[in-house]
């Protein structure tokens, strides 16, 4: 009897069967706040599973399959990042050019138009806050894919600036540019789409 | 006073960019100076530092334990699941 349930021969907890049952809902989870896009967290979920299905041998059991599904999760992550890297140059140059009229060229000071003002709210009302933080992944859609990785990759998994330069094959001073330039965007959109 | 922190009392391009540094990594102490005496007299770039935590605050906290795969994907993808296995 044993031997004819483990026709594969690994350390896998369950049949990869429930594995949908089991883990979907995590891994969509997982990859969707990295990525704040339904369709490319899906495709990735399923990439997942079909490629733990290939390396199912090589599953060595010592971690849980949920920490080894996840695994392999974050490689695809890390893989989507690393293309859009190379991607969306023209959707960087026009930010940047809306960039340009936020402050003033010869000073740096503000410019009265694209001046933060307070959104008014109250930063612990949950409401308002939920409200906005729909307001904020419509403008993190919007931004430039190699900008929305890196902040995506800064904030969501705590890597250091050293090792996002390395993935994204970025300078230190390229690195500190982008988080500023993401940072005044989205306030931007938020600010033009709050009020 | 230096040129430096001169040049910085008037930039808020200057003092927006030491913002996200110091949030997310070091600045050097004369930095921190410059960026101090700026914000002191700037109204508008402690908005908008505040706003700027305010974003990382609702990037992080995102609500993602109320999301879900919807169950026609998950029938997919379990249909999917088994023919994998049945080729085997």
């Amino acid at each position: 009897m044993e031997q004819e349930k483990t026709t594969i021969n690994s350390p896998l907890k369950s049949d990869p069967v429930t594995w949908v049952e089991q883990y979907a809902d995590y891994l969509y989870r997982f990859a969707f706040s990295r990525l704040r896009d339904e369709e490319i967290a899906r495709d990735l979920v399923q990439d997942t599973f079909l490629a733990a299905l290939q390396q199912v041998s090589k599953f060595e059991g010592k971690s849980s399959e949920k920490t080894w599904l996840t695994g392999i999760l974050k490689n695809k992550v890390a893989d989507f990042y690393r293309r859009q890297a190379s991607k969306g140059i023209t959707a960087i140059r026009s930010a940047e050019t809306e960039q340009q009229n936020f402050f003033d060229s010869d000073n740096g000071h503000w410019n009265a138009k694209h001046a933060p003002q307070a959104f008014g709210l109250d930063d612990d009302n949950p409401l308002l806050l939920k409200e906005l933080g729909g307001i904020l992944n419509g403008c993190l859609k919007k931004l430039p894919a190699l900008w929305f990785s890196v902040f995506s990759m800064k904030h969501m998994d705590d890597f250091a600036s050293e090792k996002i330069c390395i993935e994204l094959k970025l300078t230190d001073a390229n690195f500190w540019v982008i988080m500023h330039r993401t940072k005044l965007n989205l306030r931007a959109c938020l600010q033009k789409h709050w009020n | 006073m230096t040129g430096a922190l001169k040049k910085i009392i008037y930039n808020c391009k200057q003092a927006t960019f030491l913002i996200e540094k110091r949030t997310l990594g070091k600045i050097t102490a004369s930095e921190a100076l410059q960026l101090q005496v700026h914000l002191a007299g700037c109204s508008i770039c402690r908005t908008y530092q505040k706003q700027s935590l305010l974003i990382i605050r609702l990037f992080t906290g995102f609500p993602s334990g109320e999301i879900r795969l919807d169950d026609t994907f998950k029938a997919k993808l379990q249909q999917q699941i088994e023919k994998e296995i049945n080729k085997n």
